[in-house]
């Protein structure tokens, strides 16, 4: 049963370390001694099919779920028991699976509410919104291929913005990691490959460490620097992507047989 | 208190139960279905006892005719409910939940109206049950059989509800409906049919609560909003959809008050304390704790699946200063052109147009529905006149002070409302109001009770109409004006954008409800600043500027004008005051005229009227291009 967790190496001294990280709901082990660590730049994409227990350790990572036992540390500090927000300050960013933007606000206001939040200047309640940040929140959605779209309302952009606006906005804090959460979920196929090398270029030049989800094997093993497999709650398998499609447990469990 | 007498209150709090049980079970039964909020279904009960009364005297006086009066009485009262739903609500099923309310609200109006005009405004003692008339001897206390009777009433009909639901095709279609409307819609099901039937059955539940009431209260014209009060509280503590949840909350509450009764003066501690005075506030307490303690009611859970309703608002648009400085302009030279009515009529307008706004600002931006916003305009009027008679302060100082008090209540309730939201938060927010009305009313040696206060002038040199005139036009002119540069501030950004998405705003390290919080202290501030000055424009005050039908006033107002628009709350107030000012001068059926235009303008414009009007020229400006 308790075989040792699976170690995944790193060469770099870790973003992300998480150690023998468990969550239980009532009697079902959700994710059981699960350890693995992400270096500056790197891209590892957790995979698994459904119930495997990916969505509770994103919930965990980012606050919303307190991990019965085990060690998640940020570049070195722990932040067990903090809550989103205060991941956030610390330099998390995040993308949901179903996108989560300002629908009343337009492209612009959003990630300029992201970079007001950073600056500490939401709080004001006289001075005009949108007057600072302006400059800052054009160069984000530049980067993102958004800023020919600045005014307009996220509530009528097509899904595959929405998400790029969502990129941008989990940009805004300068993150040392980023989570996404299938960040390619609901877009074509096209599309797909393109968000993750926009996120695969912006994870190099600026340091950034990206863990994603992901159901689409081509964005997987086309754009994860490195791999780890999750089924039933447990680590299976951890590497490149070509050791990780080589092994037999992850082939048993993408594609039944005997384990 | 000796243990037969605890008895026999404790068998009244049963007996009590057994019709809140009945009114609430419709309620719940039609809010699980069609998700309305049927603010009507006090008038429903109303009704109930109305007709009731008029069948059993035509019917005359043996327990057969008794019965059939009853029974009867709920039948029509379910054909009403019919009626209503097949001219008003079908229309309105996609529109936003907000316009459904404000359309309930109009047939509140037009039910109480026809009842008048029908029934007239004395109270009508019914008869008593026939062959039910003994009173059993209970430890040397007499209770009534026929209350008895009611205690059986609650559960059998719970039990006969239940076998509906659970043995029918009816029933499973019902309790699917509640489960994803959309889905049972998409399965095929005539939802327009399904719908109607709940209607029918929702109704006639609250006629029958009415209608079994008639040998134990007069029938009354003010029964549908206390009714829809304590009807909204047996659901929100029993747990929105839940029928147990309702029994169960309704023994509770009934109970619960007629213990307090039964209690009266005690001394707990060396404390003397008049138990029945609480009687008002008790079930708003326990619905205080309830919500706090279990967010979804006792048996409740949390809300079914809802899919978000189309398009999301409008983003809004800040006030061109060339209209701003029109109007000021007008307001200015308006006393100068015109008599004193129109100026009185205008410091009436402004100070509701205040109430208004504050109301828009936490239900439009911070999208946090109030039900109770009363509590603060009339804790800034009562604080006001507090400080001048009682604490003998200038009055200058009092008015200043005034809206300060309101908003050190808008720090206590709103720590707990904003801790909700949805219809939930709507209850405790009404709850809240209802306390604080209660504890006005009841106050004699500082309120002056249900008599309210007079004598509240302002300073000598405010005292000529135009001196206070211009006062009112800058207080609350800065009022709205403050209000509105919020909304266009970080901080009012920051509230729209916790409304949009909450996920998003905690994830880009937003405290959400730290700021809805804050919202709700700014908005009881303004309100409570629009109660002082319409406070000493008056001279006198009483306790309806903390009513439920205060609360409601402003929510016509701000859905008449249309949530989504800046200016609407301000067009809503003006039209609100004027119509009913000028109506209850024609006719003495100014409600029911009232509820009619308002039920054409949902109908008409679901956008509120600033909103329609907006859409329609940008319809004239598009075909013109």
């Amino acid at each position: 049963m308790n075989a040792p967790a699976l170690q995944v190496p790193t060469l770099q001294t870790p973003v992300l370390q998480v150690d023998g990280l468990h969550k239980a709901f009532g009697g079902v082990q959700a994710v059981e001694d699960v350890s693995f660590a992400i270096s500056a730049g790197e891209l590892l994409a957790m995979i698994g099919p459904n119930g495997a227990g990916k969505s509770t350790c994103f919930n965990m990572l980012n606050g919303q779920l307190a991990p019965d036992s085990g060690l998640m540390r940020l570049e070195g500090r722990d932040v067990v028991g903090l809550s989103p927000r205060a991941i956030w300050r610390l330099g998390v960013g995040r993308t949901f699976q179903i996108t989560a933007t300002f629908a009343s606000l337009s492209v612009r206001e959003n990630v300029q509410m992201a970079l007001y939040s950073h600056a500490g200047k939401l709080r004001g309640l006289l001075a005009r919104f949108g007057t600072a940040l302006k400059e800052e929140a054009d160069a984000l959605l530049a980067q993102v291929g958004m800023l020919d779209q600045a005014e307009r309302p996220c509530g009528v952009l097509a899904y595959g913005d929405l998400k790029r606006v969502e990129l941008a906005m989990a940009l805004a804090n300068s993150p040392r990691l980023l989570l996404m959460d299938e960040p390619t979920a609901g877009m074509a196929p096209k599309e797909r490959v393109a968000l993750m090398d926009l996120a695969a270029r912006l994870a190099r030049a600026q340091k950034i460490a990206v863990l994603f989800t992901e159901h689409d094997m081509d964005v997987v093993f086309g754009k994860a620097d490195r791999i780890i497999v999750l089924d039933r709650g447990r680590l299976i398998a951890g590497g490149r992507p070509e050791e990780v499609r080589n092994n037999a447990d992850v082939r048993a469990v993408y594609l039944g047989g005997v384990h | 208190m000796t243990l037969p007498s605890l008895l026999i209150q404790l068998l009244n709090g049963l007996t009590d139960a057994s019709s809140l049980f009945l009114v609430s079970a419709g309620l719940s039964l039609i809010f699980g279905v069609t998700r309305i909020v049927n603010f009507a279904h006090g008038s429903l009960y109303m009704l109930g006892l109305y007709m009731a009364y008029s069948l059993i005297q035509l019917l005359g006086r043996t327990p057969l005719s008794f019965w059939a009066g009853v029974i009867l009485a709920a039948i029509a009262v379910g054909v009403v409910g019919v009626v209503i739903e097949m001219l008003v609500l079908r229309r309105i099923y996609r529109a936003p939940e907000l316009f459904q309310l404000l359309a309930t609200f109009a047939i509140v109006l037009i039910v109480k109206d026809t009842t008048l005009y029908i029934w007239g405004s004395e109270d009508l003692v019914g008869p008593r049950a026939p062959g039910l008339t003994m009173a059993f001897d209970i430890l040397g206390k007499r209770l009534p059989a026929y209350d008895l009777l009611l205690i059986v009433v609650g559960p059998v009909v719970l039990g006969l509800v239940w076998l509906l639901l659970t043995h029918t095709r009816w029933g499973a279609l019902v309790r699917a409906a509640t489960q994803d409307r959309e889905m049972v819609g998409a399965l095929g099901v005539d939802q327009a049919k399904l719908f109607t039937s709940v209607f029918f059955v929702g109704a006639a539940l609250a006629g029958l609560g009415g209608a079994l009431q008639i040998p134990r209260e007069p029938a009354n014209l003010d029964l549908d909003l206390s009714v829809i009060a304590d009807a909204f509280v047996v659901t929100v503590v029993g747990g929105l959809g839940s029928l147990p949840g309702a029994l169960l909350a309704a023994i509770l509450i009934g109970v619960a008050k007629s213990l307090c009764i039964g209690i009266g003066t005690t001394s707990i501690l060396g404390f003397e304390i008049d138990f029945s005075r609480l009687v008002l506030v008790v079930e708003f307490v326990i619905m205080g704790v309830v919500l706090v303690l279990r967010p979804y009611g006792l048996l409740g859970k949390p809300p079914a699946v809802v899919r978000a309703a189309g398009s999301a608002p409008p983003p809004l648009t800040p006030p061109r200063w060339p209209t701003a400085l029109a109007w000021i302009a007008l307001l200015v030279i308006a006393p100068m052109i015109s008599d004193d009515y129109i100026a009185a009529l205008l410091i009436d307008i402004a100070c509701f147009a205040l109430f208004a706004v504050s109301l828009h600002f936490i239900m439009g931006p911070a999208g946090m529905i109030s039900f109770g916003h009363a509590a603060y305009f009339g804790l800034g009027a009562y604080a006001g006149a507090v400080l001048l008679k009682r604490a003998g302060l200038p009055m200058e100082v009092s008015f200043l002070l005034a809206p300060f008090i309101a908003a050190a209540f808008a720090v206590l309730y709103g720590w707990f409302c904003v801790r909700l939201s949805g219809v939930y938060l709507a209850m405790l927010t009404l709850a809240f109001a209802q306390i604080t009305w209660s504890i006005v009313f009841q106050w004699d040696s500082l309120t002056s009770g249900s008599n309210g206060m007079v004598g509240i002038w302002p300073a000598a040199w405010l005292s000529t109409k135009s001196a206070y005139y211009y006062m009112t036009m800058v207080c609350c002119g800065l009022g709205i004006a403050f209000l509105w540069r919020v909304l266009f501030s970080p901080f009012g950004f920051t509230l729209r954008a916790g409304r949009d998405s909450p996920l998003r705003a905690e994830a880009i390290g937003i405290d959400v409800r730290g700021f809805q919080w804050m919202a709700f202290v700014l908005a009881g501030a303004m309100a409570g600043l629009a109660g002082v000055t319409l406070a000493f424009s008056k001279g006198s005050i009483s306790p309806s500027a903390a009513s439920i039908s205060q609360s409601t006033d402003g929510l016509v107002m701000v859905l008449l004008g249309g949530v989504e628009t800046l200016t609407g709350p301000v067009v809503g107030a003006g039209l609100f005051t004027w119509l009913r000012d000028g109506l209850a001068r024609e006719t003495d059926y100014w409600r029911a005229v009232f509820g009619l235009i308002i039920l054409l303008i949902v109908v008409l414009f679901p956008q509120g009227l600033v909103g329609g009007l907006k859409v329609l020229l940008g319809r004239w400006r598009e075909s013109r291009a």
